[in-house]
């Protein structure tokens, strides 16, 4: 692949990615317009993320993919195998080796750290979105704070189920002022935002919008004084390595409403057997 | 005694067809001004002016701030005068609809000010809602239906309530009793006497219809051609209207 | 013991190693020839290098070859290479009054200088499936001979004489370019233009068609419409003057739309632009239409509520490439939120139910 660039994009596009970068950081929780690039996997597919991905290798870098909280899954392996090929960097399945992590509807369970990059594949950067279909509409609603109407969806939820019904891209107010698609994490991960003292980036190449949240900073999800947010997870513990705190998927295992759960962090799951933790169903490594 | 809001010489054009033009009065706390006239006679736009819904050519909206005094609202920034509209001020239109968000609970609808000037107690903003639902005569356990199962006058008071419930300083009206009937109308009307009086609100009312100021209206002026052509005490200008317009006015409505 | 689903990596390889021996289809059957598709497939090759934005026939052709003939597909592949290439400037703007016309119709006049030339077109034939092309035969030859090279200036300049018809406002301002700036709205004109030149022909289609049903309907004629082409012309820099570098074939719409005027103001017809690379007429008169509804705030029309009429509905909507990786992306896998979602749903209906039961029986 010697005839594209270092890391698929030419120097220009970059320069350009890391000025809306710049101006995500500086303006924690603001939507950057970008002129994201046709890429060679379709829009949806975490174009965004790969662009800003792109924007930030250096040959020195260790990159980790996940989607789903594996680094299996189709999309992961495509991804990482595309920044095999076009930057040459090194890769990791481990989070604690990685220096860039590009993932897609998770954070590692894993507590990462000073220096990693997390970047996240936004498919519709807009919270207000749903409430709003009008980009016009919802710009101007972020720029006068005009944020009630986030709340009477919250409200809404209550009077209906007794609780917030939004189960992932749960909404976060960054630093008390703008209010943030943390993308489609389940809420269990919310609390990972905040404080993080890693670099979190969200790139949305479809609707051509960068963000993001530098470290350690301030990001709460919203909620009701008298309904706090509660982060959730399936009641069960990891059938595998055994752990009670970290978010699980449901694998049904026969037609007879046989199921288990798994951690969905499979570098995490591994990790843990391979210490020695094991679960119900597991086998000491 | 500051006037809550000077409105001085106002004017709107479309083209070369003037909206209206050389509007002035005060509004002192408390107090009720009707804005009558026939359509096309200026007066709501006027209103739409003096709400800052529309940007008027010429003229200043000033309005007694609680943090800074008598202010220009028509040069004051968006940010200011959007906070403005949805704290001090409220707007009830003609067709609920507009007024409403029609996908979104009673009680949803009424929290809406609240929750957008900061309230984040799930109980209180219920329980402000269930209060202001029965102000308006809305029976509590309607708290959760969407105002499209409500009828056209419950839909009006609901609005009412919708607005009234960060307690603004200041109302205005488009035809709050228009598209009702007119026994609902008697109703509305009632209630709206009773808030004004008990809240001692102060509000802009634009109608065409002379009951509604009567009724609610300590001062009034009547409109035609986009100009003022009298104002005066209500009583004073229905009882013994000057200009030729308002006595054809009064008397087509004595008809009746 | 239960192993976590492994492999992705083989997987993918095996599909696409799958996926190339479907696209070759029955060996026994000759390949198709980049060639014959640049050739014999011509209209799926225009339409490729329109929403593709990029004048190349025979990588177009070779996006068919690629795509299995899936034309957004095939859109896809060459945007993806597009936007890889260099940019080494712009051109000078195309001057299509100069047009070497291989097809010039008007609908609003009999006749026009430079004549009604119907060329090579669908019109008028009947749709009947022609059998013998199944077999192999010669290549048919159609009769021809030779005209002497005539000026074949723009229908609408003659209403424009009589002043009858809105005249653009010349500007020598640089239009904003869709690829380079994210597009922030309200947009100009020239940024819709650009947009709905990429846009999907089908949606663009039946955004136009929806005008003449009467969603923001706006009376439109067709003007002119001209398919031929164009010198493209270059300024070097080292030279100081402007060269020749190439030629382009294009599609040209100019439609003639329902005329504005008040009591004050003399009426005079208005217009709507459509330009596409290559023969791609359907797509050109589309354009056109929908360019004109979006017209509706400056010409100083009602926004009557139609979709035609939203630019931000039509912009946003129109790009076939946006569309169909956020609509196919809900294939991959979503597991963590549908997993958030039953959670949260269990424990809705585990409250539901338990309060059910504790309500007394009515």
């Amino acid at each position: 692949m010697s005839d594209y660039n270092f890391a698929y994009l030419d120097e220009e596009t970059k320069r350009m990615i890391r000025r809306a970068i710049l101006k995500g950081v500086a303006i924690p929780g603001y939507q950057v317009p970008f002129a994201s690039r046709e890429m060679p996997m379709p829009y949806g597919w975490g174009t965004g993320g790969v662009q800003v991905t792109a924007a930030c290798l250096t040959p020195e870098d260790v990159l980790k993919v996940i989607d789903q909280g594996a680094d299996d899954t189709t999309n992961a392996v495509s991804i990482r195998k595309f920044f095999q090929l076009t930057a040459g960097v090194e890769v990791t399945e481990a989070t604690a080796g990685a220096s860039l992590i590009q993932t897609r509807h998770r954070i590692p369970e894993a507590a990462l750290t000073e220096g990693q990059i997390v970047v996240f594949q936004v498919p519709i950067p807009e919270p207000l979105r749903f409430l709003e279909p009008r980009e016009t509409e919802t710009r101007k609603m972020h720029e006068l704070e005009e944020y009630g109407l986030m709340h009477v969806k919250l409200y809404e939820d209550i009077a209906r189920h007794g609780q917030i019904a939004t189960a992932y891209a749960y909404p976060v107010k960054v630093e008390g002022r703008y209010v943030m698609d943390p993308s489609p994490i389940p809420k269990f991960d919310n609390p990972k935002l905040d404080g993080s003292p890693a670099l979190m980036l969200f790139g949305a190449g479809r609707e051509q919008r960068i963000y993001a949240l530098p470290p350690y900073t301030k990001v709460v999800s919203l909620d009701f004084e008298d309904h706090p947010f509660e982060p959730s997870k399936a009641d069960h513990d990891c059938d595998l390595c055994g752990a009670s705190d970290t978010y699980l998927d449901e694998v049904i295992v026969d037609d007879q409403g046989g199921r288990m759960f798994v951690c969905s962090d499979t570098d995490h799951c591994r990790c843990r057997r391979e210490a020695g933790h094991v679960g119900r169903l597991g086998v000491a490594a | 005694m500051t006037p809550l809001l000077q409105v001085r010489g106002i004017e709107k054009r479309y083209g070369a067809r003037i909206g209206c033009t050389g509007v002035s009065f005060d509004l002192y706390p408390g107090e009720v001004m009707g804005i009558v006239g026939e359509s096309g006679s200026g007066k709501s736009t006027l209103l739409s002016c003096l709400a800052g819904h529309l940007a008027p050519d010429q003229g200043q909206v000033i309005f007694d701030t609680r943090a800074k005094g008598p202010v220009d609202t028509v040069t004051m920034a968006e940010p200011e005068r959007r906070m403005l509209a949805r704290t001090d001020w409220a707007f009830v239109h003609q067709n609920p609809r507009d007024g409403l968000r029609m996908g979104v609970s009673a009680g949803g609808n009424v929290g809406e000010r609240l929750m957008a000037v900061g309230a984040r107690n799930y109980g209180q903003i219920r329980s402000s809602a269930e209060d202001w639902l029965g102000r308006v005569e809305i029976a509590a356990d309607r708290i959760d239906d969407r105002p499209a199962a409500f009828s056209g006058g419950m839909q009006q008071r609901l609005q009412i309530a919708r607005n009234l419930v960060t307690g603004p300083r200041l109302v205005f009206m488009d035809e709050p009793t228009g598209g009702l009937d007119v026994s609902v109308q008697a109703r509305l009307l009632d209630l709206l006497r009773g808030l004004v009086r008990r809240l001692g609100l102060s509000a802009v009312i634009v109608t065409h219809d002379l009951a509604v100021v009567r009724l609610l209206a300590d001062r009034l002026m009547v409109m035609k051609g986009g100009l003022v052509v009298e104002t005066g005490l209500t009583d004073q200008v229905l009882d013994d209207p000057q200009h030729a317009y308002t006595q054809l006015l009064v008397s087509s409505v004595l008809q009746v | 013991m239960y192993v976590a689903v492994k492999g992705g990596e083989r997987a993918i390889d095996n599909a696409h190693a799958w996926l190339a021996e479907e696209r070759r289809g029955d060996p026994s059957v000759p390949e198709l020839g980049v060639a014959q598709i640049r050739e014999q497939l011509a209209l799926s090759v225009n339409r490729v290098m329109a929403e593709g934005s990029l004048y190349d026939p025979d990588l177009a052709a070779l996006a068919i070859k690629q795509a299995r003939g899936d034309l957004i597909e095939a859109v896809f592949l060459i945007r993806a290479y597009r936007t890889t290439l260099p940019r080494f400037g712009a051109s000078q703007p195309v001057d299509t009054a100069a047009m070497d016309c291989l097809r010039r119709v008007s609908a609003t006049f009999k006749d026009v200088p430079g004549g009604q030339v119907l060329g090579p077109t669908f019109d008028y034939t009947h749709r009947l499936l022609d059998f013998k092309l199944m077999a192999e035969g010669e290549a048919p030859v159609a009769p021809g001979e030779p005209v002497e090279p005539a000026p074949v200036p723009h229908v609408t300049g003659f209403l424009n004489r009589d002043g009858l018809i809105e005249q653009e406002p010349e500007s020598d301002a640089a239009p904003g370019d869709l690829t380079r700036e994210p597009l922030e709205l309200p947009a100009s004109r020239a940024l819709r233009l650009q947009s709905l030149a990429r846009g999907d022909e089908g949606f663009v289609l039946g955004m136009a068609y929806s005008t003449q049903r009467g969603y923001a309907r706006n009376h439109a004629f067709v003007g002119e419409l001209r398919i031929g082409t164009c010198c493209i012309e270059m300024e070097i820099q080292e030279l100081g003057f402007a060269v020749e570098i190439g030629e382009v074939e294009l599609t040209e719409c100019e439609t003639v739309n329902q005329f504005k005027g008040s009591k004050t103001e003399p009426p005079q017809f208005t217009r709507g632009y459509g330009l596409t690379f290559a023969q791609n007429e359907r797509k050109a008169i589309s354009m056109a239409l929908v360019d004109r509804a979006l017209r509706w705030r400056e010409l100083g029309e009602d926004d009557s509520g139609a979709p035609a009429q939203d630019e931000e509905f039509v912009l946003m909507h129109s790009d076939n490439i946006q569309a169909t990786g956020f609509l196919e992306h809900i294939k991959l896998p979503h597991y963590v939120d549908f997993q958030s979602e039953l959670e949260l749903v269990r424990k809705i209906r585990a409250e539901a139910i338990a309060a059910n039961k504790d309500a007394p029986d009515v």
